[in-house]
């Protein structure tokens, strides 16, 4: 039944078999994604003709590899520039959320509270268009009543950011609360006792505490807005992130430079998600 | 009690965020849903109920997703078991890591491994042919079957960490004492582990569930022209019809449809969305 | 009578390492046997293997005669109170308690009746509907032994179940244990690092250390008579001494300790000329002995009262410094002694047992 109690080697086999063939519908999909970006095909299929790098460095005028490819590399630099005010402007307002939500009381914490956690039923296409309608809304009104056309409010770079921003937040509050609710409060009154400013024990003593929790979901914070589709997908305007970018690509058709694309997207992510993990495990 | 400036430098930027960015926009998502022609209508609604291409589409996401949220329990189960109570320990931090690795990256690249795998030209279709098990490709996408097992695959994760830490939490000698008191296994299942498992089996199906009906990319990859997601009704009255009081008494159907849900999976198992959520 | 439980040879390794190595014994029927060790000395393998949650490397072990190889735990006439009791959470008392019979399609009414009787025998009448943790410490401890009872098992296994209790309430449950095994008589197997609470309880017990059995017998017998310094050391506390042993005389030898005090002692049989550990109970040694004939004396220095009831002691230290627990009898004679006190300890050369070094120290 379980590892303490003794089992049949059928048992212990089917198991087996049921976990390797879920590792394999897990892994197929990534794993046939990068080896074609390497077959010297101009389709992403087999047959296998050859490795090649032509889908990274070729520069035309048959074959466009990704970085000789302004589309997609300025989709890339978007999507970067994207996430990391996103991330940014997550943490700094998520980490408020955590001390407000954790270390402060109030009337109507509660409610308030509930509102944090709202982003997270809120369907992704859902977010997008009512922050599509409010940003209008709130276009037209600034229009009619002082003639002032603000680009924020139309789908835009910023439109994005602040899409995103509205629910990734409460990932980032969620993760900084739940190590800032192991916290020790006791420390900070001992470095009151020896004579710190509220503001100094905050600095010096609970965010660096809290170090950790932040740089991760900052991380979290990056890659989220890095790959978002739903809610984006509404708010883009002439600057479409790569998500974005790739969704219509592989929508009119596939070429090999998606494969490319995503290999990179793959290692990428990889690396920061174990970077992550590696933090994590040093705690 | 006197509030310190440290109180009003945490609750402003969390005010601001919450009222200019959720309240705000989703108050004018219901009110343009209730607005035709520069006046107060509920014809948006009306169309809805009226055309059964909407609520039919409407009802099919919904049981779609039901569906969905079931099968990916009935995969996630036996590999949450396995990671926690079937692997030696020092294989199992591996295993996490394996498993939630491919949820790092971007959807997007996830479906287009499985579309470049199924597709009549892909690498699946190549296989069979070359193994003589097909005689001409055969196309795999763009049907229910493999939309619903592409939404599993991108929904899995959100399953299979609430089971596991949920079933790591489950004291082993519960299950050796039910088994030395005469349990067979299906009856261990039944009393022990998946009683002891709600919590993890409440909030998982509520993500999955909630995330499956918004998804709008796999239905749409993979569903092909036929997929009739209602996210794609939606999509379709903003960008290509231009409604958006159209688009918005959809949309505002969706949220509540799956606020609904999730309501009532809190209900039926007694927990609080501050328990699910962390 | 045929025992209960007869188990021969029994070995288990993991891997390279030998938990258990060639244990034997019989438990007879009624009895309320322990195994008391160490952490680590191979006890928990040796229940769990009892129970069937492993299997043996070598050797058999017979329940009630039957060769009980190949057996899975739940065809064994044989049930086990866990450590932490393993209460299932998610049901009340009397779920709880019907679960196995339940596993033997027992019928309900039937389930009923002897739900009831057993809750009134492990005195909880009325208690089946209260969720498990309604319950205090020495309830869960009860229903957790009544839910394997109601089985009517030949063998009832304890895995240290008083282990997470106060101490207090650990005082009260043993002796709580005791009377109920008394009274309905099933076999008990009950594995222990707590001396006290093996002695109090059992007819038997078997001291286990490294994978093998040291010694069994009664309580009094490894208190009186340990066969092997790791028992003399393990049960009970005990003073001891390094040395050498200088002269044998039939069952008593002359011992020459570390510090040059000589020492007239019963002999184990294997120590012989060389050297030797000598162990002696604190309440072995009288304090100013009015006749000190045949007795072995020595003075000491009083360190310290460590006063505590019945169990009162002087902490003393002999005049090159090795340090001694004295039992201090509350009969008011030794209200003088204060601390720095030179005293004259005396004590019978029976009570006092040198070993042989070189095998078994714990």
């Amino acid at each position: 039944m379980i590892r303490s109690l003794p089992r049949s080697r059928a048992y212990d086999r089917s198991f087996v078999v049921f976990v390797v063939l879920y590792f394999v519908f897990l892994f197929a999909p990534l794993l046939v994604t990068c080896v074609l970006a390497f077959n010297d095909s101009d389709f992403p299929s087999l047959p296998w003709r050859g490795f090649t790098l032509d889908w990274f460095l070729a520069d035309g005028p048959k074959r466009v590899g990704i970085f000789e490819d302004p589309d997609n590399l300025r989709a890339i630099w978007v999507s970067f520039q994207t996430a990391i005010w996103v991330s940014a402007s997550c943490v700094v307002v998520g980490v408020c959320a955590a001390f407000l939500f954790e270390q402060e009381n109030f009337r109507g914490k509660n409610f308030l509270y509930f509102l944090m956690l709202a982003p997270l039923v809120i369907p992704g296409v859902i977010l997008g268009i009512s922050i599509l309608l409010g940003a209008t809304t709130a276009g037209i009104y600034f229009e009619d009543h002082w003639n002032l056309d603000i680009e924020l409010f139309r789908p835009s770079f910023w439109l994005v950011v602040v899409g995103q921003f509205s629910f990734i937040t409460t990932f980032v509050t969620l993760v900084v609360s739940a190590r800032l609710r192991k916290f020790d409060r006791s420390l900070e009154e001992a470095a009151l006792n020896l004579g710190a400013t509220r503001l100094q024990v905050i600095w010096h003593i609970t965010l660096r505490y809290l170090r950790t929790s932040i740089i991760g979901s900052g991380a979290v914070a990056f890659l989220m807005s890095f790959e978002n589709f739903n809610t984006t997908l509404f708010l883009v305007g002439s600057q479409p992130t790569l998500p974005i970018n790739l969704y219509l690509q592989v929508r009119d058709g596939s070429t090999p430079v998606i494969n490319s694309v995503s290999f990179l997207l793959i290692v990428g992510t990889s690396l920061l998600a174990l970077g992550n993990l590696y933090l994590d495990r040093k705690e | 009690m006197r509030r310190g400036g440290l109180f009003w430098l945490f609750l402003t930027p969390v005010l601001v965020w919450l009222f200019l960015l959720i309240v705000l926009p989703h108050l004018d998502l219901l009110i343009l849903s209730f607005r035709a022609d520069g006046a107060w209508s509920l014809e948006n609604y009306g169309t809805f109920f009226t055309e059964p291409i909407y609520w039919l589409t409407f009802v099919r996401t919904a049981a779609y997703s039901v569906i969905t949220t079931f099968l990916t329990l009935v995969v996630s189960l036996p590999v949450a078991f396995f990671i926690t109570k079937l692997s030696r320990p020092g294989v199992r931090g591996f295993l996490m890591v394996l498993l939630l690795l491919p949820f790092w990256v971007s959807e997007l690249v996830r479906v287009y491994g499985w579309m470049i795998l199924l597709r009549e030209s892909g690498v699946l279709n190549y296989f069979l042919l070359q193994l003589g098990l097909l005689e001409k490709p055969v196309e795999m996408l763009y049907n229910d079957a493999t939309m619903i097992m592409g939404l599993v695959y991108t929904s899995m994760l959100f399953m299979v960490v609430p089971l596991v830490s949920v079933m790591e939490g489950l004291d082993d000698s519960l299950v050796e004492a039910a088994y030395d008191l005469g349990a067979s296994k299906a009856c261990i299942w039944r009393t022990i582990i998946i009683p002891h498992c709600k919590p993890g089996i409440t909030s998982g199906s509520i993500v999955v569930f909630m995330l499956v009906l918004g998804n709008y990319l796999t239905p749409n990859l993979m569903g092909g022209k036929n997929s009739l997601w209602f996210t794609e009704q939606i999509y379709n009255q903003f960008i290509a019809s231009f409604n958006w009081n159209q688009g918005a008494a959809f949309g505002f159907m969706l949220l509540v449809l799956s606020s609904l849900i999730i309501w009532l999976g809190l209900k039926i198992t007694g927990q609080r969305l501050g328990e699910v959520a962390s | 009578m045929q025992p209960d439980l007869v188990v021969s040879h029994l070995v288990k390794d993991f891997g390279t390492f030998r938990a258990v190595d060639d244990v034997s014994f019989p438990v007879p029927k009624g009895s309320f046997f322990s195994i008391l060790g160490p952490s680590g000395c191979g006890k928990t393998t040796l229940l769990r293997m009892i129970a069937g949650f492993e299997e043996q490397t070598g050797g058999t072990i017979e329940i009630s005669g039957r060769d009980m190889r190949g057996v899975t735990p739940d065809k064994r006439p044989v049930n086990l109170v866990f450590q932490h009791l393993a209460l299932f959470p998610m049901m009340d008392v009397a779920e709880n308690i019907a679960f196995g019979l339940k596993r033997r399609k027992v019928s309900s009414a039937e389930i009923r009746r002897r739900t009831e009787e057993i809750l009134e025998r492990v005195d909880l009448p009325g208690y089946g509907a209260k969720r498990i943790n309604q319950l205090s410490g020495g309830q869960k401890q009860r229903v957790a032994i009544a839910r394997c009872l109601v089985l009517e098992p030949s063998l009832l296994l304890l895995d240290e179940p008083l282990g997470a209790l106060d101490l207090k309430l650990r005082e009260q449950m043993k002796v709580e244990l005791k009377k109920l095994q008394a009274k309905i008589g099933t076999t008990f197997i009950y594995i222990t690092h707590d001396q006290s609470e093996a002695l109090v309880m059992s007819d038997t017990v078997a001291v286990m250390n490294r994978g093998r059995f040291e010694q069994v017998g009664t309580p009094q017998e490894l208190y009186g008579d340990p066969h092997t310094p790791f028992v003399a050391g393990f049960v009970g506390d005990s003073n001891r001494w390094e040395g050498e042993v200088v002269e044998m005389d039939g069952e008593t030898v002359l011992v020459r300790t570390d510090e040059d005090l000589v020492f007239r002692a019963r002999r184990k049989a294997d120590a012989g000329k060389g050297p030797a550990t000598l162990f002696l109970r604190p309440e072995a040694m009288l304090i100013e002995p009015v006749d000190a004939s045949g007795l072995n004396t020595f003075p000491v220095t009083v360190r310290a009262i460590l006063f505590d009831g019945a169990n009162s002691r002087l902490l003393t230290a002999t005049p090159s410094g090795h340090e001694l627990l004295v039992a201090l009898p509350q009969n008011r004679a030794f209200d003088h002694i204060r601390p720095g006190a030179d005293i004259t300890l005396g004590w019978h050369p029976q009570s006092g047992i040198a070993f042989g070094r070189g095998e078994g120290r714990p």
